[in-house]
């Protein structure tokens, strides 16, 4: 035979009596797909979009970035550049507003050229963001503007200096980082910038150079350079063209995209363990018809074409139908972003995810049917005669290997593309292999165990009910495998989720300080001093702060060890201007690791200073490592005597590296004040008087920007609760599946128990106890290799702290066994209710 | 009369784990074609084996079988199918219809596998033939242990079969329905010429057969011709 057409049509025939098992099938796909493609869509969105605004999002062609302006060689070199240029000098500052005589921190923008070269400079009204730089003007933030009730005309001092707001600014370019939400930016011409008075010793100023190439002048190819690239970097210099901003902007959204990739494939394997349970149990249900139609002359073949042809179809359709789901559920995603993206994400289908949907989705419903499908060639048409008989086992075909390897390979290239990283791939490939082994191994053991320690003494029903487990035509491996790989995805989405939650959480949490002041001269020192007891506020930290530069290590300078190829140093490390302070205790914050803390040198003594663990691995230097400072000018040579670690939650300022005090009183320095303010109106005032009486004091709310950076963080975590919703629906439809399938299996031996006389009760307690044992065997394996994998990923790829909140996991291993008995409960409720034969009929009849 | 069916020193040894059993041992027999044959013994016998393996539904221990000049032992599963499909039939005692096809389809069933585009139309004649041209539309579920009998006499003679296998046809029936059955199946094979071959308990039915090959414990006690005359006339 071999007619395809006769196959369809047989597949046809067989699937009509058969649509709502198929239908459990189906859910499973649709859910999965809709997760990938709405998932998959949303980023290639986003990437399309950053391709295409990312030249204005520089608003130039190429970038100078530093710390400190360029000295005269780099400038030299950076004037080789064709075209237009503008500079601009950016730091954070408070800022004072007359009108009202309030305060607010912002970040100002001093601008000298026609920057940006491309797009604009939104504001109200237009022409005064060409003209602001020719007066003593500034374009002001619209929210600080709304917020202090300013208007165009009234006055904001920057320092010492009064500027007259000229126009509200709509947006801001550049700078897409969670940072840019914090303080409300100013734009003022560069040349009013020194009458602030606001860049002083320990000023932490940024300086940009832009260029505007003209057209044919090749960017990329003149910051290739690896003796020009070099020069700026050893100066610590960023280069930055428009591809490196591309890659910036993808750099910047790819944790979230991380996270939503993960819960793309969670649901996508969720859907997937769907698929192969509910073939798997539908094609057991189906074994009689094969038998018939293979004794009365089926091939092999043709009846596994069949039923394939049948799931192949309906997995089909159920991919549309998901690829639809998933495309709109796209449009609704950007609106959720819409705040934490700089610019707006384009409504557009996205052709690609749509294509990668369905071919995954074809290829993986595909595999995954495939593995219970193919033991369709194996029944034996001696069925027809005898109902129970061995079939050829399955060890000896070589298609279930072909098809078990084909499905590892498409997993781990899916894997790959989606993490773009091989070792990734590999070890969450491996961790479901040995999760699946684990359920596989637990199922096999409960089995053997309740057999061999069969408890004799019982009564009926609770032996009835244990004996369900290790029976012939027992569904013990089927469930067990499929609810505890469900459970299991689950509660580790539930973990991380959890541990990304109160990871921000925890830097809100108690008693933490609330305001901190920088750039205090140390004359200045005690002045602040005596308003901050004044306000009735803590000093809770007031550290002194020294700049240095590394000038060489281990015996070696830092040119010679930057020549070296095979240095093991990170770049970041060596060439970052140290903010360095000293004192003669640790703080509570600080844990020593290794070593012993020197508090004190004595003059004349060597200098034993102590590294932040992180540092100390990217610098490669431990325990007695020599390493030589440049403090603005003086040589200063110590030894590596302890190592700390820090506690990176706490709102502290904390230092890399630490000196003991003896060393650096005399050091030019500047000085931080942490501090804790009651209320807000103290706030409020403290920060006038601070302005008023130091304005090159800058007072950083960590409060406001702690219910920015929650806002945000709220958002995203909505998100993840979001996309994660549907992994949790896909898993809870999957394990309602396999279940509901379940109730096929042990339907004739309820049957004839019911005729026999079993009471209603005793067929509830029989199904109860077996539907119970199988729930929590599963929940807890599941529950197990979830928290192995959550405690691997958090520790390895998200570097979070593993601290489990244990109700919520509690909670699910409920839920699972629960929903488990519950489903059980309700497969027998057809059997308690109707006669036997009418159940007979309608279940196994037709 | 050619020799269409020979079991030849068949033996069928089953294995469970360490233990075997013989279920049957050193049988031999030929079957001509046209002839009508009762294969009968006590439960425990080997007749349902026998059966199993002289329709290449099993494969024997020892020995050989040839069904219509084919060494079944030379064939692979797919050549088997292949084999009964062309030319054999099959009458199960419970009826063995797919659940999910109409009495219609059933039918058909083997004359699709065979590729032949008047599967209908002779699916529904046979139907009419043994009684069930309103019935055509129901499921299995919807027909009476009779009725879906019936279906499968008709789908037994659908492919035109050059021996059909009957096992226990009237062993889920009354004795009503079940003498209705005997003589739809004797009476359809007598019209068709087809070698019946018919595993029962009933004497009184091996009785009406022309040959009763007796089996207990596996091996062949008798072999003898009844006083029956040929159904086939």
């Amino acid at each position: 035979m071999g007619n395809f057409g006769y196959t369809l049509k047989t597949a046809y025939r067989d699937s009509r009596r058969n649509r709502p098992k198929l239908l459990m099938f189906v859910s499973s796909i649709i859910l999965g797909i809709t997760a990938l493609v709405a998932i998959n869509s949303f980023n290639y969105n986003l990437v399309k979009d950053i391709d295409e605004q990312s030249k204005t999002l520089l608003g130039a062609d190429f970038v100078i970035n530093g710390n400190k302006p360029l000295d005269p060689t780099l400038q030299n070199i950076a004037d080789s550049i064709p075209g237009e240029k503008a500079t601009e000098l950016e730091l954070f500052s408070m800022s004072f507003i007359p009108k009202t005589e309030e305060t607010q921190f912002v970040r100002i923008k001093a601008i000298d050229g026609a920057f940006p070269f491309y797009g604009e400079i939104n504001s109200q009204p237009k022409l005064a963001s060409q003209e602001y730089q020719r007066s003593p003007s500034a374009l002001v933030d619209d929210g600080l503007m709304l917020e202090h009730d300013l208007d165009i005309g009234d006055s904001i001092k920057l320092g010492e200096f009064k500027f007259v707001i000229a126009a509200r600014l709509m947006n801001t370019f550049g700078n897409v980082s969670l940072g840019s939400s914090f303080a409300p930016s100013i734009y003022i011409g560069q040349e009013y910038l020194e009458e602030t008075e606001l860049i002083q010793p320990g000023s932490m100023v940024d300086y940009s150079y832009y260029y505007k190439v003209p057209a044919g002048f090749d960017m990329e190819e003149w910051e290739d350079n690896p003796e020009r690239r070099k020069k700026f970097r050893d100066e610590s210099f960023r280069l930055t063209t428009i591809e490196d901003q591309r890659e910036n902007l993808d750099e910047a959204f790819s944790n979230l995209n991380s996270f939503l990739n993960l819960i793309a494939l969670v649901s996508l394997i969720l859907g997937c363990i769907g698929v192969a349970s509910s073939v798997f149990i539908y094609i057991k249900s189906k074994i009689p018809s094969i038998a018939i139609l293979r004794c009365i002359g089926m091939k092999g073949r043709q009846a596994f074409q069949v039923f394939f042809t049948q799931i192949f179809i309906i997995g089909f359709l159920a991919v549309i139908a998901g690829i639809t789901l998933g495309s709109l559920i796209q449009l609704v995603l950007p609106e959720i972003l819409a705040d934490i993206l700089p610019y707006e994400v384009s409504l557009s289908i996205s052709w690609k995810a749509i294509a990668e949907g369905l071919v995954i989705g074809l290829v993986m419903t595909s595999l995954f049917a495939m593995v219970p499908l193919l033991s369709i060639r194996r029944i034996s048409p001696l069925r027809t005669l005898r109902a129970s008989i061995n079939e050829e086992s399955a060890a000896r075909d070589i298609w279930v290997y072909i098809v078990n390897s084909a499905i590892l390979v498409f997993l781990f290239l899916f894997l790959w593309n989606l993490t773009k990283d091989v070792m990734a791939a590999l070890v969450f490939t491996i961790g479901l292999i040995i999760s699946f082994l684990m359920l596989y191994g637990v199922s096999s053991l409960i089995m053997v165990v309740i057999r061999r320690y069969f408890p004799k003494s019982w009564n009926f029903v609770f032996r009835q009910g244990l004996s369900n487990l290790f029976r012939p035509n027992n569904q013990t491996r089927t469930l067990i495998v499929s609810i505890g790989l469900g459970t299991s995805i689950l509660t580790l989405l539930f973990i991380i989720q959890g541990l990304l939650l109160s990871n921000v959480a925890s830097m809100d949490a108690g008693n933490q300080p609330n305001m901190i002041l920088y750039g205090i001269e140390t004359d200045q020192k005690e002045g602040l001093q005596r308003i901050t007891e004044e306000n009735g506020m803590p000093l809770i930290q007031q550290v002194p702060i020294v700049t240095m530069r590394l000038a060489g290590w281990k015996g070696r300078t830092k040119a010679d060890w930057m020549a070296d190829t095979t240095r093991t140093a990170s770049r970041w490390a060596i060439n970052r201007e140290a903010r360095v302070s000293y004192r003669d205790t640790l703080a509570s914050d600080e844990d020593l690791i290794k070593g012993e803390w020197k508090g004190y040198i004595n003059p004349g003594d060597s200098i034993f200073i102590s590294l932040d663990e992180r540092y100390a691995n990217s610098m490669d230097v431990d325990l007695g490592d020599e390493m030589v400072w440049n403090v603005q000018g003086t040589m200063l040579t110590t030894y590596v005597s302890s190592i700390r670690k820090i506690e990176f939650r706490s709102m502290r300022t904390r230092f890399f590296i630490l000196f003991p005090s003896g060393v650096l009183e005399n050091a030019p320095q500047f000085h931080v004040l942490v501090t804790k303010s009651p209320d807000n109106e103290t706030m409020a005032e403290y920060r006038r008087e601070v302005v008023k009486t130091y304005p090159n004091i800058s007072v950083v709310d960590l409060g406001s920007i702690l219910a920015t950076l929650n806002d945000i963080l709220s958002k995203i975590s909505y998100i993840i609760k979001f996309m994660a919703g549907f992994s949790i629906l896909t898993g809870i439809i999957v394990l309602i599946s396999s279940l509901l399938l379940s109730k096929y299996q042990r339907i004739k031996e309820s049957v004839l128990l019911r005729t026999i006389g079993a009471s209603k009760l005793q067929i509830l307690k029989i199904n109860g106890t077996e539907y119970a044992i199988l729930g929590a065997l599963s929940a807890a394996t599941g529950i197990v290799i979830a928290l192995i994998g959550s405690y691997l990923l958090a520790r390895y790829q998200l570097e979070l702290e593993f601290d489990i909140i244990w109700w919520p996991i509690l909670s699910i291993f409920v839920f699972i066994v629960g929903l488990t008995v519950l489903i059980g409960l309700l497969n027998s409720k057809e059997i308690i209710q109707k006669s036997p034969l009418e159940v007979l009929r309608k279940e196994l009849g037709a | 009369m050619s020799i269409i069916l020979s079991a030849n020193k068949v033996t069928k040894i089953y294995t469970s784990g360490s233990r075997s059993l013989k279920v049957l041992d050193d049988v031999s027999f030929d079957i001509t074609q046209g002839e009508i044959v009762s294969i009968v013994g006590p439960s425990g016998s080997g007749k349902t084996t026998l059966l199993g393996l002289c329709a290449g539904l099993d494969k024997p221990s020892e020995g050989n079988i040839g069904l219509c000049g084919q060494n079944l032992n030379e064939l692979n599963e797919d050549g088997k199918a292949a084999l009964r499909n062309e030319k054999v039939g099959f009458v199960f005692q419970n009826f063995q219809l797919v659940p999910t096809l109409t009495a219609l389809e059933n039918v058909m069933i083997p004359l699709e596998l065979l590729g032949q585009s008047s599967a209908g139309k002779t699916a529904k004649s046979l139907l009419d033939r043994v009684g069930l041209k309103d019935r055509m539309d129901h499921y299995p579920s919807q027909l009476s242990g009779g009725e879906q009998q019936r279906v499968s006499i008709a789908r037994a003679f659908s492919n035109t079969p050059q021996i059909l296998f009957a096992d226990e046809p009237t062993g889920n029936l009354d004795d009503t329905t079940g003498q209705n059955i005997e003589s739809l199946l004797f009476e359809m094979n007598a019209q068709e010429k087809t070698t019946l071959v018919l595993v029962t308990h009933d004497l009184e039915l091996a009785e009406k057969t022309q040959r009763i090959i007796k089996l207990k414990g596996g091996r062949i006690l008798s072999d003898t011709p009844t006083n029956s005359i040929s159904v086939h006339g």
